[in-house]
């Protein structure tokens, strides 16, 4: 049998960290064609409903505005909580928490109007997804917790706790029963960007700004050279005077934060109201925008965009070619895998070998 | 409470525990080589959909036990191929295939949704399963319960009394070492990874043909997470995963009695239970650095590239 063989760069390869998330879409869409002809349908006409058809019309490159938004803003706080060796995989929960927090005002004070409602939430919605976050950095720093299960188990908590509160005290008087809360009046409501051709709202322009600030952060500044630092090597962080366990915190409430303000966005902007399902498992698919974007807060940018496209393109191919939704998901797990697989490329040299049949004597090195 | 009663429940929490015990048996054998694979959660629900598709076809459950089986072996193959011979990441690795499996099982399950499952039955012994309390609870299970039992003396067993076991706790606590003994590495954690994925199929397959036998999109709801926890839990030893499954198995059950009963407590906040009692535990766990310090596999979660 053939085995794979790694050989160590001696430094990083600069031609693969350029190319890796491009042979990366590339495995994908072959995986996915494969996918299609084994679904019975064309290769071709799967990836173009996928890929290029929702990119064809006006409304739907707003649509795709729209679900970018959120994975943008969640993917630039993930990179910092991955690239300092914080694996908060709960950002699902602290983007529930946001939405919740952030939606207070609207919910539960309608009578108070006016134009400092709607910052107001925004920054609420901050509040809730970084306090929520605390809690796993809390028990990883304070007692060792393991923050990956922590911060995912706390998804579940926070999809219950929605569930109630919008079948339970939040639910909308008028609203015939049904479990969602009352709609939230003009003012709460994230205004559109160009409502004439389409529903992109100011959402994607905080995206854009957070993924600025992030990138400036993490590429000119000591705090993101902090990170770099302790996520590569918490030793040498030591000596440098770096305190791990701060930045447990840093990293969570940054994320928290903007996963928060991802979930009041998408609330105020695209949904209108509290509802027991708000998010697509945005906080999960920001993982892979995260990786794809290789934790660069630009690359995250043009990585939430293709990812929201397979969100689009899995609606129009369930519509053209009859296809599951579902396929989306699969697309974005193996996606996910091209990216992991690809960056060995940048570390390691792969060499495919064949087992010789008698091995030679190895010189002395 | 009569006898019968307390049988009844006794019953249930089983039932709810040998899915956590089987699948996280299977993850201790992975770790105790190195390896962490967060894609139990994955490897799980393909395991309770390809099980259920496997018994719906055939009209027999036991094809679908077989079926789970092989198909969470496979699928634990992208995972080991990616994190054992290109290196990769391994928490982002394990991340990926659960997402995949998610996304896999969706995809094909949608066939099944709302069909009436096939129920893998009870296997009573004769005489035994009359006797009162526990006669029911031990000798007229459900087949992979027994299975289960036999997995949890045989994981130990392997590990603590075989020379094999001896191997993998070697590749898992030093692979350097490992690997200058002349042991293959590579291969012994392929063989774990592979284990952990048939342990993570059965246990799926209990969901979809014992506990619920039916298709219900994302029905491992969190279970393969919890597995994982319960690994930390039992501080990779068989004996304490037992236990922890069944504590699990307990709390669950409790919070659907509470619910029956019509407890003044919002089900949401029940239902929230087991994954709150994950945390604590989690955290009672690693407050004491000792106890889990002495049994942590030393290279757990670290690549391994053999020099040439």
């Amino acid at each position: 049998m053939t085995r794979i063989e790694l050989v160590r760069r001696p430094q990083h390869s600069a031609l693969f960290s350029v190319l890796s998330p491009f042979i990366a879409v590339l495995i994908t869409a072959l995986i996915g064609g494969i996918m299609f002809a084994m679904l019975g349908k064309s290769p071709i006409g799967g990836l173009y409903a996928y890929f290029i058809e929702p990119l064809t019309e006006i409304w739907s490159i707003h649509e795709l505005i729209i679900k970018a938004t959120p994975l943008i803003l969640i993917a630039v706080g993930l990179s910092v909580c991955f690239l300092s060796n914080n694996w908060n995989i709960g950002a699902e929960g602290q983007f529930i928490m946001g939405a919740i927090a952030g939606s207070v005002m609207p919910v539960l004070y309608p009578g108070i109007t006016g134009p400092m409602v709607l910052p107001l939430m925004l920054v609420m919605g901050m509040a809730g997804g970084a306090a929520w976050a605390t809690i796993p950095a809390f028990l990883k720093a304070r007692f060792g917790t393991n923050e990956i299960l922590s911060s995912l188990m706390l998804v579940y908590v926070a999809e219950l706790f929605l569930d109630w509160l919008v079948r339970g005290p939040w639910r909308n008087p008028e609203g015939f029963n049904f479990p969602e809360t009352r709609s939230f009046h003009a003012d709460a409501i994230l205004p559109e960007m160009l409502s004439a051709s389409g529903r992109a709202h100011y959402g994607f322009v905080f995206a854009i700004l957070a993924a600025l600030i992030v990138w400036f952060m993490l590429s000119r500044t000591l705090k993101g050279y902090e990170i770099r630092v302790l996520g590569e090597s918490p030793r040498a962080g030591r000596f440098a005077g770096f305190s791990a366990k701060r930045m447990v915190f840093f990293a969570f409430i940054v994320s928290g934060a903007l996963a928060g303000l991802a979930g009041i966005i998408e609330v105020s902007g695209a949904i209108g109201q509290l509802r027991p399902a708000i998010s697509p498992g945005y906080g999960f698919t920001a993982i892979i925008v995260a990786f794809l974007g290789r934790l660069n807060p630009l690359g995250i940018v043009a990585a939430g965009l293709i990812l929201a496209l397979s969100y689009l393109g899995g609606e129009a191919a369930q519509i053209s070619l009859g296809v599951s939704d579902k396929v989306a998901n699969v697309f974005q797990g193996v996606l996910l895998f091209s990216v992991l697989a690809c960056d060995t490329l940048i570390r390691y040299r792969v060499r495919f070998v064949s087992p010789q049949p008698a091995a030679a004597p190895e010189a002395v090195r | 409470m009569s006898p019968d009663v307390i049988q009844a429940i006794l019953l249930t929490v089983v039932t709810a525990a040998t899915p956590l015990l089987i699948a996280a048996m299977g993850e201790l054998v992975v770790e105790r080589s190195g390896v962490l694979n967060l894609g139990v959660e994955g490897m799980m629900i393909i395991g309770a959909v390809t099980g259920f598709g496997a018994a719906q076809i055939t009209g027999s459950p036991w094809a679908g036990v077989l079926a789970a089986i092989v198909c969470g072996a496979l699928f634990s193959l992208p995972f080991a191929v990616l994190t054992l011979s290109l290196a990769t990441n391994q928490v982002a690795t394990g991340l990926s295939l659960t997402l995949l499996g998610l996304g896999v099982a969706g995809m094909i399950g949608e066939q099944f949704v709302g069909l009436p499952g096939v129920r893998l039955e009870a296997i009573a012994i004769p005489g035994l399963v009359d006797i009162p309390l526990i006669g029911r609870l031990l000798f007229g299970q459900d087949p992979i319960f027994y299975l289960s039992i036999l997995l949890a003396v045989g994981v130990w067993w392997f590990i603590f009394r075989t020379r094999a076991g001896l191997t993998l706790r070697a590749v898992g606590d030093s692979h350097g070492s490992a690997h200058a003994l002349g042991i293959n590495v590579l291969r012994v954690r392929y063989l774990a990874v592979m284990f952990g994925g048939a342990c993570a199929g059965l246990a799926g397959a209990h969901l979809s043909l014992v506990y619920i036998p039916q298709w219900v999109e994302n029905m491992t709801a969190g279970r393969g997470w919890i597995a994982l926890a319960l690994v930390v839990f039992a501080s990779w030893l068989p004996l304490r995963v037992v236990i922890g499954a069944y504590l699990f198995g307990a709390v669950t059950i409790a919070q659907f009695h509470a619910q029956a009963q019509g407890v003044a407590i919002p089900s949401q906040f029940l239902s929230a239970l087991p994954y709150l009692a994950t945390i604590v535990v989690l955290v009672l766990i690693s407050s004491n650095r000792r106890m889990t310090m002495r049994n942590t596999p030393a290279s757990l979660g670290k690549p391994f590239v053999p020099d040439r």
